[in-house]
């Protein structure tokens, strides 16, 4: 168990903090970006907001 | 009989949304009057009438919480409650939760009001209410947090909208700030002063930690949410990029929890400590400009509408002020800058910036758009919204110009040294040269009251205007049905 008392040093964690971190960063935005036919996908759910307005429009219409 | 084929008021729980949003209406004018009136004080001190109730000390808090948590509060609820619902097409989970989630909130700050008044408070900013108002507000967060991941979880649409991200994210830190915060030994069971669990610089390292989330989380993140909804829907175009909407989220969620510790520059404060707070505040300025961009740009293409929607300019101001003020607040955050700005006005401008420009515009623009819809009929006049609009930003401009001016002249002032080394003003000269500016503050917050007021009266009018109509309707009905 002594290699836990690795991580009590902020000279450790500081940087290994920053490395996990970042590499998240860079998953994301690979995740959004890195592929074309995914990034179709995800850019489609901009459209959720109006979904709900042709039930209104019909509302309307009645 | 599918959802969609009902009417969105059958299908949905705009009731609690409605109370809301008229409370939201009602803060406004309450706490920008308690504005005025404090900023008049400030201009001229014989305002304070030696009533030790109204002065600036016990009426600033007053101000701030009836603004922040009243005023954007209760426009955050409306505003989720309802994105919630249409985004996920799904009815508000937990009806009486919801109603509670009303009452518990109005009641806190209806008390926490009338505390800060009567001189309780625990002077920690924005967290000025005393431990049994605390309690009544995580009770309330937390059914807040019941309602709105319920109605996330009986979604009918697959993907949830990243305007829940934002709101989710919003309720979620606020929860966790406002615990954190607020531990605190209470001296009796029957008394309201209770004693913070931190002490020295751990208490202000919490209290900034909380107070610029507040910021980021509350005053930012979630008017981000409303923003992600209603002006793709005012313009009538999604948004400019739903990706960058992602990174957004991700980007700004991770760097606000970072930076409080820029209010507390050339303090007994670690240095690294600063420094890191510093570092992270640059940093803030790229998702912040990124999501800036992203609201912008989705009017690209039918940019006329700026000239024919007062709604749309609301936004869109709002919008420029959200990126003024996350570029004015790197530039804060250095620490040389901050050697300058710190306890002056320009820390007050600067607030402002974003709570009349950004937070209190966006705010305007949404409530314009949702409220004749949750009452099914139109705006009583346009007129008046466009009115508004130049009310408000020579207000807000008429008000930063001068708390720039006055805290630069401060910082310098104050930092001025005659050739023996000696101090070269004394404090009160410092304040004698601020009593223009105070009365340009002042004139500056008259104009968005007066701004406020035209929307209420306009906002009254809507909803009597709806209310006749729903009225009248069923008559008609029956009338055209020959009964």
């Amino acid at each position: 168990m002594g290699w836990i008392y690795w991580f009590s040093s902020y000279e450790h964690t500081k940087p290994l903090a920053l490395v996990i971190l970042f590499v998240t960063f860079v998953v994301i935005l690979v995740y959004v970006y890195g592929n074309k036919k995914r990034g179709e996908t995800i850019e489609s759910h901009k459209n959720i907001p109006f979904l709900d307005d042709d039930s209104n429009a019909r509302e309307e219409k009645k | 009989m599918t959802a969609t084929e009902i009417s969105s008021n059958e299908q949905y729980n705009f009731e609690v949304v409605k109370k809301f949003a008229f409370m939201a209406i009602i803060w406004g004018l309450i706490g920008m009057s308690i504005g005025v009136y404090i900023a008049s004080e400030l201009a001229w001190p014989i305002m304070n009438m030696d009533i030790p109730y109204i002065t600036f000390g016990r009426l600033r808090p007053a101000h701030t919480s009836s603004v922040i948590f009243g005023f954007g509060g209760s426009a955050l609820f409306a505003t989720s409650y309802y994105i919630v619902q249409r985004t996920c097409q799904a009815r508000l989970f937990g009806e009486g939760l919801a109603t509670f989630t009303f009452w518990g909130w109005q009641a806190a700050i209806v008390l926490a009001d009338i505390s800060y008044m009567l001189g309780y408070t625990q002077a920690r900013e924005y967290a000025e209410m005393e431990w049994p108002i605390d309690l009544l507000i995580e009770v309330t967060w937390v059914s807040y947090l019941i309602v709105f991941v319920g109605t996330i979880m009986k979604r009918k649409q697959p993907h949830i909208y990243v305007a829940n991200w934002f709101f989710l994210s919003f309720i979620l830190a606020t929860a966790l700030l406002h615990t954190f915060n607020n531990l605190a030994v209470p001296i009796s069971l029957f008394s309201m002063k209770s004693y913070s669990l931190f002490a020295g610089t751990q208490d202000a390292m919490t209290q900034w930690w909380y107070g610029h989330n507040a910021v980021g989380f509350f005053l930012t993140a979630a008017f981000l949410g409303m923003m992600y909804y209603f002006v793709p829907k005012q313009a009538g175009r999604p948004i400019y990029s739903y990706r960058l909407s992602i990174v957004h989220f991700w980007a700004l969620s991770f760097l606000y929890m970072w930076v409080g510790a820029h209010h507390l520059h050339w303090t007994a404060l670690p240095d690294w400590t600063s420094t890191l707070a510093a570092t992270f505040s640059i940093m803030l300025l790229l998702p912040s400009w990124g999501g800036m961009i992203n609201g912008i740009m989705t009017l690209s293409g039918a940019w006329d509408k700026l000239r024919t929607d007062p709604i749309m300019r609301f936004m869109i101001v709002a919008l420029s002020f959200y990126g003024m003020a996350t570029f004015e607040g790197p530039l804060m955050a250095l620490k040389d800058v901050n050697a300058l700005s710190h306890y002056t006005d320009w820390t007050v401008g600067h607030v402002h910036s974003g709570a009349l420009g950004w937070v209190a515009m966006i705010t305007f623009g949404s409530l314009y758009h949702m409220i004749p819809k949750l009452w099914n009929t139109k705006i009583w006049s346009e007129k008046l919204i466009g009115i508004h609009f130049w009310l408000a930003t020579i207000g807000v401009l008429m008000y930063i110009t001068a708390m720039w001016i006055s805290g630069i002249t401060q910082g310098l002032m104050w930092r001025a040294f005659d050739q023996y080394g000696n101090l070269q003003y004394s404090f009160v000269e410092s304040v004698a040269a601020m009593h223009p500016l105070y009365v340009m503050r002042a004139f500056g917050g008259m104009f968005f009251l007066t701004g406020m007021v035209l929307m209420a009266t306009n906002i009254m009018m809507t909803i009597r205007q709806g209310g006749r109509a729903a009225a009248i309707s069923p008559a008609v009905k029956l009338a055209s049905a020959g009964v």
